[in-house]
């Protein structure tokens, strides 16, 4: 099976997206250059001749293939975990469940859903392309953002997060102490942006960022399925919640049970007096 | 201006996926439905840009009967009118941005689709981009930023290092993301409205698959054991001991 790969740069989800191209057959590896236009970069991708296609479980990963698989009228699926033969097991809910499918198609289009397989030792021969955009819609302008020097909530090694139980905007002030001290970055569940007490810029979650810290720091927060989506990608969980029953336990290496309103400014005392030592 | 939204029916999961015996749903007997996150965004834009320039926002559904509640609550954040095209199967990507394509035909010339960027339940990432192709109109996806203006929409899509920012001009097909705006909480007399609002029902056949569900899978890794490091504000030190281990102080 000849077997097309798209990477974006040399990144985790483009050389995972590699390793599963690698387990379906011969593969060659295209990247393209110049300005984003994702329909001309399907355009190209269309053209070549291979009997699957795959793709980085990126945002502009699914992007392009969801052009190449609609310019081509194949079905595509998003988020691949899996792979045999004509069955695919794909991820749903942010990755929470899982759906086994067939797919009813010569040609395959999969994106490699994000950390489900070990990336590739190393990106095989890359051809670079820069193609024809013609009207294709296309990137006007890039905006850098102002974070005021602070480290983006995407890149943290430690990410503390507040969710219901922070009850209020201005409890978050011993959630942001703790990040501080930890030169990390304030999370939040969705119930918190729902509520306005924070920004959705700092909500974790499958329709927030997606977060893959050393540790992640989940201050009650219940552990809905749409929190963990975006958390599970943490090295380690540490669950501060005055609920020895709830759901986020079943998903932490770490538990402290109480009122976290009284824990975590006892944490931050804490790491300050191991610091002066 | 003419804005057709699409928006789904979603159960709200709470903290444990639970299967029905065939394993080809989650159990939902208990659980409420919303619209999908990232569309209810993309109603709440709709209407806030009819309100400030005046013309019609219709919004559109493919579901079972059920999903009529989706549409009331998308009319009671200040939608227009409904579509629902009414059927019990769950459809793929391919043939659900068909069906789509036909109803939409019918509400031509429009300005503006939206759509959400991905349902919360399926994932697939694709739907908007295949009605873009089945109208033949210009697509920009995972707004969290747009501005309407002169023929033309202004799109800022969220990338890592800050934003990428697109001018297509209209018709365009626009996919959202949860963060666009912060939705309304709708009123009573707004839900009142919205349940005397016209919802235009129309049975519809789903087509063959060409990604067919075969069964859903609950995955491994939920249950750990996590280690307990203490009850209240007396943890701390051991929370601190485990923080150098980690080394992440």
């Amino acid at each position: 099976m000849n077997v097309l790969v798209l990477v974006e740069d040399d990144g985790d989800l483009s050389l995972q997206a590699v390793a599963l191209a690698q387990t379906l057959g011969t593969t060659t590896a295209v990247r393209f250059d110049g300005t984003y236009a994702p329909a001309a970069w399907a355009r190209d991708l269309a053209g070549r001749g291979w009997d699957a296609l795959v793709g980085p479980g990126s945002d502009r990963g699914n992007e392009v293939l969801a052009h190449v698989a609609a310019q081509l009228d194949l079905p595509f699926a998003a988020n691949v975990i899996e792979v045999r033969g004509d069955e695919v097991t794909r991820q749903r809910w942010g990755g929470t469940l899982l759906e086994e499918a067939r797919v009813h198609a010569e040609r395959k289009v999969f994106t490699s859903a994000p950390f489900a397989f070990a990336p590739a030792a190393e990106l095989p021969h890359v051809e670079s392309v820069t193609p024809e955009l013609g009207d294709a819609v296309r990137v006007a302008e890039h905006l850098a953002p102002d974070t005021g020097g602070k480290v983006s909530l995407a890149d943290a090694k430690v990410v503390v997060s507040g969710g219901r139980g922070v009850a209020s905007s201005e409890g978050f002030a011993i959630i942001e102490e703790l990040a501080a001290l930890l030169e990390g970055a304030v999370g939040c569940s969705r119930v918190v942006t729902s509520a306005g007490w924070r920004p959705h810029t700092d909500q974790v979650g499958q329709t927030g960022t997606k977060v893959s810290p050393d540790l992640y720091i989940a201050c009650g927060i219940s552990g809905a399925t749409q929190h963990i989506a975006g958390c599970k990608g943490a090295k380690k969980l540490l669950a501060i919640n005055a609920d020895p029953e709830a759901t986020i336990f079943a998903h932490a290496d770490y538990a402290v049970i109480g009122d976290l309103h009284e824990i975590v400014p006892a944490i931050s005392a804490e790491l300050r007096k191991a610091r002066r030592t | 201006m003419k804005i057709v939204v699409a928006v789904k029916r979603v159960p709200i999961t709470g903290g444990k996926m639970v299967l029905t015996d065939d394993e080809q749903a989650i159990q939902t007997r208990h659980l409420g439905f919303t619209i999908s996150p990232h569309e209810e965004c993309g109603v709440e834009e709709a209407v806030r840009i009819v309100e400030a320039q005046g013309g019609e926002v219709v919004v559109l559904t493919l579901g079972p009967a059920e999903a009529e509640e989706q549409l009331r609550e998308s009319m009671a954040l200040g939608a227009d009118r409904a579509i629902h095209l009414v059927s019990d199967e769950e459809w793929d990507a391919q043939a659900t941005a068909g069906a789509l394509v036909e109803a939409i035909r019918s509400e031509e010339p429009l300005d503006l689709l939206v759509f959400g960027n991905e349902s919360a339940d399926a994932g697939n990432y694709q739907v908007g981009i295949r009605v873009a192709y089945g109208l033949g109109l210009p697509v920009v996806t995972g707004l969290k930023g747009l501005a309407v203006a002169d023929g033309r929409a202004r799109c800022e899509q969220e990338v890592p290092g800050g934003r990428d920012v697109y001018d297509v001009p209209l018709p365009a097909v626009v996919t959202v993301k949860e963060g666009l705006n912060l939705p309304r909480y709708p009123s009573v007399p707004a839900k009142l409205r919205a349940n005397r609002k016209a919802v235009d029902a129309r049975a519809v056949e789903r087509p063959a698959p060409t990604l067919e569900k075969l069964r859903l899978v609950v995955p491994e890794g939920q249950g750990k054991q996590a280690e307990i490091l203490g009850n209240g504000p007396d943890a701390a030190p051991a929370v601190v001991d485990m923080m150098q281990k980690l080394g992440v102080v």
